[in-house]
């Protein structure tokens, strides 16, 4: 069947922001879908609110619009652009969300979008968990024993007739958001009610828990001839009760035999061809070992995070062959990208195994609950892939970026027998490590972690001859060649096995040229080396002769890519990624990434000339290096990931393009830095570095209290705090920081200002500033929680002027060649310099979209020694745009109990949206509900803020009351407000019953939060019980001042104009439709 | 100890040699491409003296149960992988693999860079190879070399004796051409209520019409279907008289008494992930295969014979039916094991049309 011929337009609908259970995959996935279909010769219409995406660029679709994801906006854009089809199973669960509601609305009739792809009823058979069990029990699919209830009763009916443990899944939400495993009527109770609210039907799944069985997965594609195919069996090392975007998985799967696989294999057909799914799909099986039984756990209709991962794991583009179905191609008629010869139309077979390692944010969350359960909490992945199960899971940990290099944890080196065996049964995030451990000590053998853990003992044994080959290291047993091989056929680092003999690293490596032991590449090709294969996707394994790289004789570059999203560091880095390489595909250059994230746009093995999945490591980079011999490598793009590895590149003689290693040391070294501004004149908030507890008090009180503290080489304001007193300050030092002469401190005054970000472009001679951009809320909220507006709304144009000047002298006092990042804080009309980072950053791709300027492509080529004036661009700054671009932060807080959505200096966002408009206010508007908070027009807003904020905070209160809100506050801010003749309503404290706050924002009769923590770190557990109720009831909850005025002026500003007004990125930069 | 794979044009292939200096071995080397279904893979029949290797790098995992042999003993030459699992982990494991491996007396070369042999193979196309010891001398490797890639291998592994497996009332009777069959076959048949009679290759069509079959299945089998000249002559006598439905090197057999000709594949198709598309529906299938020969397109030409299946990977006969008679035939194995049973309803087919044939 050839493509369905009533199309010509179609309108994509991307994923958003990205939070917890919503990643980058969709990036990847509606990048795919956005190119094949301009392959089709379409129109290709995109939505999304996400602007660090690929996906978002001018140049992915004809019309791209970063608008808010809801009906309202969607509505609009369909109205305009007259779509013929809507594909809406590219933007994961948010995309699909939004496609059911806009059929529901009518929208999709009233301006006749066929929904491409997969049907709506598919979608329901598949979500509705009532119409799916009447699906399964048709087809005669086993399925747990569940019920659906919309009320607590119901739940606990039920589990008086089965008994526990029970397992509670909300209907229609993210990533599993609300549910988990309960045990007693207690957890019954709060977990079903926290599902309720989270549903978006108010619906609540309750069923028996199988927990400990197999948890498979199978990636299936059936197209609308009803041919169907698998792509991918995964198998999770965790068994069912953790979510599987919390498992470590493997794929293909490795403890099933041919019968098990295939009866799988044959109910995922069986469940396709029932639901009528048109493209790809994910299905999830619990299989008990110890029997043929099984059930089936979820199916997802639409490209899931599983199927990035099989994409990734077998080469097989599932989302472009997604696409092609969706506008009706046949499986048949779909050649296979890796072969160019065979079609899309087969199982792919792989002829090595894949590790996925999820990555936590619990070096974030400090106080979090790292026990894993039914609700995922990581943020990202990492893949790897080898010959064999101990290569690819010492791979997949070495890419984590976590501090450790193989199965070994330190801080449990100081834990006894005792400890590490009662702690197996745990289920967290360090459980790998313990396991590994324990077998390294014997305190259980494989059998007893097997029966303890549930976890397969195939795995099990395996990490053992990982332990016992560190412990035969460990031992003394000399370090021969025969030794060292048999160390790297394990998989072991070089770092790995220095640490365990002892050895300095660089004679390991050494030895292993000497003796030939070097890692070979083997080609992902889809297809076990059945066929030739054009696809340049390697990866390297010790277990093999042959390698299959060709090296050709082209000037080729190396494009450090930035491992696995995690906060601090998203998907915006991986866009800088992409684009270089672009960069250096256009300028006739090979380029070569290197990555390990299955999620992004830069794994895809059609973006570089050739990409190496494999952990950012020395060793692993310089694996690549000595085997390619490139002209050198680029670092600025991959965020810290990539800068971390300059030195030690360098050092081993590698060339980086762009900004030297010297110059990078220069601005991170806080001696080295503050040495440049004092010779620049240039002020920075007085701080000093310590390297003990006494030089920090002694240095806290002479630059004077508050003090912001953090250790040297941070990411994302990580262990960042502001401390008032010494008190505070003793408490940081011994619990937030190792101090040593290594690892010092910084300790800074923290001055209470605008904060105020740059990106600019430097030669070493000029400097171009695409955009400045302005925060709303003040420094103290780390910039990558803070709003960010471009361009600044309040800044005067002297002040610009001195941020122009301070930009264009440290740019060229660091020579930076490339991209720089700088922060300032404006306090009292003085402009000071917080921090450089001489690097990509996370506003790039904003300002690259919002300015029009390709940032990462113009520093690319001056890496490479072109110059900005070569480039056709004038130094200075670029005046602005007549539009106003809001940058808004996302949070993931719903996925994580324990955490304090209040702001600080330490980073909690997982993803960003951007809004842009002509007008500031509906801008911010667009970002505000971009990022998923819905602002009452009217109602009940809460304050209860710090005693310094009391002042601030009337002049606040006063202002929403104007504007028709109802006040209410605590006792103490009531009377406050009071005073100046604002009717507030008292609230009786958490506790005080009747009119407890908590009690009222359970009731709905709270619509909005302003919520300020008293100074000091000893979090009130009132204020914290407050912001955690917000979250859980999605109240609207602003932890800053500034942001709550900057919402009051939203509303007041959008009352007599119209909220829903949308214009294509193309448009506001090609300077079209002003009117609004 | 230390062994290697060495190949008719001198490509060698390093490893560990499983079953000590005496397990060496000679045959045609082939590769499998799926990912599970060692043991079905091993106890195959059509895998007879070849020195079988297979891509997937982690073999054994699950060990091997009695209930997956597809046959009454392992006919391969030589087994030939990467990671052999000395740990599996299964509730249905009998014997590990390497246990296995010394009951069926199977040489294995283990640790070996299989996808480097595969893509040897993929672009020399499959040849003759020998896995010796690291100390057999030149000579006996000379030897075993210049021994020519045995013949007859149909007669190795047909039954020697008829024998009958038992249905229900009403069952049809099912003569089956043992060629080297698959256990899953008679399964297949057994389930659809079929009395089957299993007869040696040899068997004269008169005496199986004596049989009184209701339909006569072709089975599965090793080596070149033009080394079973008898059989092509037996099967030619029984077109017409019966319905025919054939497997692999029953459906080659068949092409070739309806007057095809067939022909070697440079590499065959052996794996659990292969497309066949059905001309009639134009639906696709993913089959198990295991063929080194196919049949020639242009031979059809004027026999009353049409193509119903074809490869999508390389375009190559899949499934034939005749014109007019109740006489179809796949090159695949749509009894799995290893492999999907997305086919398995072909087994209807024949039972109506041995039903139609009956009148009932």
């Amino acid at each position: 069947m050839p493509k369905k011929k009533n199309l010509n337009k179609i309108i994509v609908i991307g994923s958003g922001p990205i939070v917890i259970g919503q990643a980058a995959e969709f990036d990847y996935a509606g990048s795919q879908a956005c190119r094949s279909l301009k392959e089709e010769g379409l129109e290709v219409v995109l939505v999304n609110s996400n602007p660090a995406t690929i996906m978002t660029d001018a140049n992915i679709a004809d019309r791209v619009y970063i608008e808010p994801l809801t009906v309202d906006f969607l509505t609009a854009i369909i109205e305009k652009e007259r779509p013929d089809g809507l594909l809406a199973t590219l933007g994961g669960q948010a995309g699909l969300n939004l496609a059911v509601q806009l059929a529901e609305s009518g929208a999709l009739e009233k301006y006749s979008v066929e929904l491409l792809g997969t049907s709506i009823e598919a979608i329901k058979k598949a979500e509705d968990r009532e119409l799916f069990k009447e699906t399964m029990e048709r087809i005669g699919e086993p399925i747990p024993e569940s019920t659906i209830v919309e009320d607590i009763h119901g739940a606990i009916d039920f589990a008086n007739k089965i008994g526990y443990p029970l397992i509670v899944r909300p209907a229609y939400t993210l990533g599993g958001t609300g549910g988990g495993i309960v045990n007693n009527e207690e957890e019954l109770i709060e977990t079903t009610l926290r599902g309720l609210k989270y549903s978006m039907i108010g619906q609540v799944l309750i069923e028996r828990s199988i927990a400990g069985w197999k948890e498979i997965e199978y990636e299936v594609m059936r197209d609308g001839n009803d041919t169907c195919i698998t792509i991918c069996s995964m198998e999770n090392f965790d068994p069912v009760g953790v979510h599987t975007g919390d498992s470590i998985v493997v794929a293909p799967t490795q403890t099933l035999n041919d019968h098990e696989y295939q009866l799988l294999r044959s109910a995922s057909l069986k469940i396709i061809r029932a639901l009528e799914i048109e493209g790809g799909c994910n299905i999830q099986f619990a299989l008990d070992p110890k029997s043929d039984n099984y059930y089936v756990i979820e199916v997802n209709p639409r490209v899931s995070r599983s199927s990035a991962l099989a994409s990734k794991a077998t080469g097989y583009p599932i989302a472009k062959v997604s696409v092609k179905i969706a506008i009706g191609y046949t499986l048949d008629e779909i050649v296979n990208a890796v072969t160019k010869k065979t079609k899309a139309c087969f199982e792919p077979s792989v002829d090595y195994i894949v590790v996925k390692f999820p990555r936590w944010p619990f070096d974030k969350f400090v106080y979090a609950d790292t026990t894993l359960g039914t609700q995922m909490k990581a943020t990202g992945e990492v893949m790897s892939l080898d010959r064999c199960f101990e290569g690819a899971i010492l791979k997949a940990v070495r890419s984590l970026e976590i501090g450790v290099n193989r199965l070994h944890m330190d801080k449990m080196d100081d834990w006894d027998n005792e400890r590490i065996k009662k702690r197996l049964s745990r289920i967290d995030d360090e459980r790998l490590f313990l396991i590994a451990e324990a077998l390294r000590r014997g305190v259980a053998t494989v059998e007893e972690i097997a029966e303890i853990t549930k976890i397969d003992r195939w795995f099990i044994d395996k990490i053992k001859n990982i332990t016992d080959m560190e412990v035969r290291l460990k031992k003394g047993e000399p370090l021969t060649a025969k030794t060292l091989r048999e160390a790297k056929l394990i998989g072991l680092a070089d770092k790995s096995i220095s640490e365990l003999t002892g050895t300095p690293v660089n004679e390991i490596r050494d030895m292993r040229k000497q003796f030939r032991i070097l890692p070979v590449y083997k080609m992902v090709d889809t297809c076990a080396a059945e066929f030739e294969a054009m696809t340049p996707y390697y990866y390297s394994t010790y277990r093999g002769e042959v390698d299959e790289v060709e090296v050709s004789d082209k000037r080729k570059i190396v494009v450090l890519g930035s491992g696995p999203i995690r906060i601090g560091q998203g998907v915006e880095f991986d866009y800088c990624s992409v684009h270089s390489v672009w960069a250096l595909r256009e300028a006739g250059i090979e380029a070569i990434i290197i990555n390990n994230n299955p999620e992004t746009v830069s794994t895809d093995f059609d973006i570089s000339d050739k990409l190496y999945f494999e952990p950012l490591t020395t060793e692993d980079v310089l694996n690549i290096i000595d085997k390619e011999h490139p002209d050198g490598v680029i670092v600025q793009f991959g965020g810290q990931t990539a800068i971390n590895l300059a030195a030690s590149l360098a050092a081993a003689g590698v060339k980086i393009f762009g900004t030297s290693v010297d110059n990078i040391d220069r601005a991170e070294d806080r001696e080295r830095f503050d040495e440049m501004l004092t010779e620049l004149g240039i002020p920075r908030p007085k701080g000093i570095s310590v390297t003990n507890l006494d030089d920090a008090i002694r240095g806290a009180a002479s630059i004077g209290y508050p003090v912001m503290v953090r250790p040297s080489y941070v990411l994302g304001g990580r262990a960042m705090e502001i401390v008032y007193n010494e008190e505070e300050l003793r408490d940081y030092m011994s619990r937030a920081v190792k101090v040593t002469p290594d690892h010092p401190v910084l300790v800074d005054r923290y001055m209470q200002g605008t904060e105020v970000e740059v990106d600019a472009i430097s030669d070493g001679v000029d400097v171009v500033i695409p955009g400045i951009m302005e925060h709303v809320e003040r420094a103290g909220v780390h910039s990558g929680d803070s709003i960010a507006v471009y361009p600044p709304q309040t800044l005067p144009s002297k002040i610009i002027y001195t941020i122009s000047d301070y930009t264009k002298r440290m740019a060229l006092a660091l020579n930076v060649k490339g991209l720089l990042n700088i922060q300032y804080v404006v306090a009292d009309g003085r402009v000071y310099v917080i921090e450089v980072n001489p690097r990509s950053s996370r506003t790039v791709p904003f300002l690259s979209k919002v300015t029009n300027i390709k940032m990462v492509n113009v520093a690319t080529r001056i890496a490479l020694g072109a110059t900005i004036k070569e480039l056709g661009y004038y130094p200075g700054l670029v005046e602005p745009k007549p539009y106003v671009a809001v940058k808004a932060p996302v949070f993931s807080f719903a996925k994580m109990q324990d955490v304090d959505i209040s702001l600080g200096p330490e980073m909690k966002s997982t993803g960003e949206v951007m809004g842009i408009d002509y007008h500031y206010a509906r801008a911010l508007y667009k970002a505000i509900t971009g990022a998923g908070i819905s602002i009452p027009k009217n109602g009940c807003i809460l304050f209860t803020v710090a005693d310094k904020d009391k002042e601030e905070m009337k002049q606040l209160a006063k202002a929403f009351s104007e504007l028709g809100f109802k006040i209410v506050a605590t006792e103490g801010t009531a009377r406050a407000l009071q005073s100046i003749g604002i009717n507030a309503e008292i609230v009786g404290k958490v506790h005080q019953r009747s009119t407890d706050i908590i009690q009222m924002i359970k009731l709905g009769k709270i619509h909005m939060v302003v919520n300020t923590q008293a100074p000091g770190k000893h979090v009130a557990k009132d204020g914290f019980r407050i912001r955690r109720a917000t979250v859980e009831l999605g109240v609207p909850c602003f932890t800053s001042l500034d942001t709550a005025w900057e919402v009051m002026r939203v509303l007041s500003f959008m009352r007599d104009r119209r909220l829903v007004y949308s214009l294509a990125i193309q448009d506001y930069v090609g300077g079209g439709d002003a009117l609004a | 100890m230390k062994g290697k794979l060495i190949l008719a044009d001198g490509t060698t292939f390093r490893g560990q040699l499983f079953g000590g200096s005496n397990a060496t071995t000679e045959g045609e080397v082939v590769f499998n491409t799926g990912m599970t279904g060692y043991q079905e893979i091993l106890t195959d029949p059509s895998y007879c003296r070849q020195i079988v290797t297979l891509t997937y790098p982690l073999i054994g995992n699950y060990g091997t149960a009695k209930q997956f042999n597809q046959s009454r003993k392992s006919f391969v030459g030589g087994l030939v992988i990467d990671e052999l699992c000395e740990k599996p982990s299964s509730s249905s494991m009998q014997k590990t693999l390497s246990e296995f491996l010394t009951a069926e007396k199977i040489p294995c070369l283990y640790d070996v860079d299989t996808r480097a042999l595969t893509k040897k193979i993929r672009s020399a196309g499959t040849m003759k190879g020998v896995i010796v010891s690291e100390y057999t001398s030149q000579n006996t490797i000379n030897e075993m070399m210049a021994l020519p890639i045995r013949k007859n291998v149909v007669e190795m592994v047909t039954t020697p004796v008829s024998y009958s497996i038992d249905a229900g009332k009403n069952a049809l009777n099912v003569v089956t051409m043992d060629f080297g069959i698959k256990r899953n076959i008679l399964d297949a048949l057994r389930k659809l209520n079929c009395r089957v009679t299993v007869v040696p290759a040899k068997t004269t069509a008169e005496e199986i019409l004596a049989l009184k079959p209701d339909g006569i299945f072709l089975s599965n089998g090793p080596g070149d279907p033009k080394d079973v000249p008898d059989a092509i002559q037996t099967v030619k006598r029984l077109i017409g008289k019966r319905p025919i439905f054939g497997i692999c090197l029953g459906h080659q057999i068949l092409a070739l008494a309806m007057g095809a000709n067939t022909y070697k594949l440079k590499f065959g198709h052996r794996g659990s992930n292969q497309p066949v598309k059905n001309l009639e529906t134009g639906k696709v299938a993913i089959t198990s295969q295991n063929h080194g020969y196919a049949i020639e397109l242009k031979s059809l030409k004027g026999l009353p014979v049409k193509v119903t299946h074809i490869s999508l990977n390389d375009g190559t006969i899949e499934g034939l039916r005749h014109a007019s008679l109740p006489i179809s035939s796949v090159q695949y194995h749509p009894e799995a094991a290893p492999g999907p049973n997305d086919s398995v309803r072909l087994f209807d087919e024949f039972i109506d049309n041995m039903r139609s044939a009956k009148g009932v």
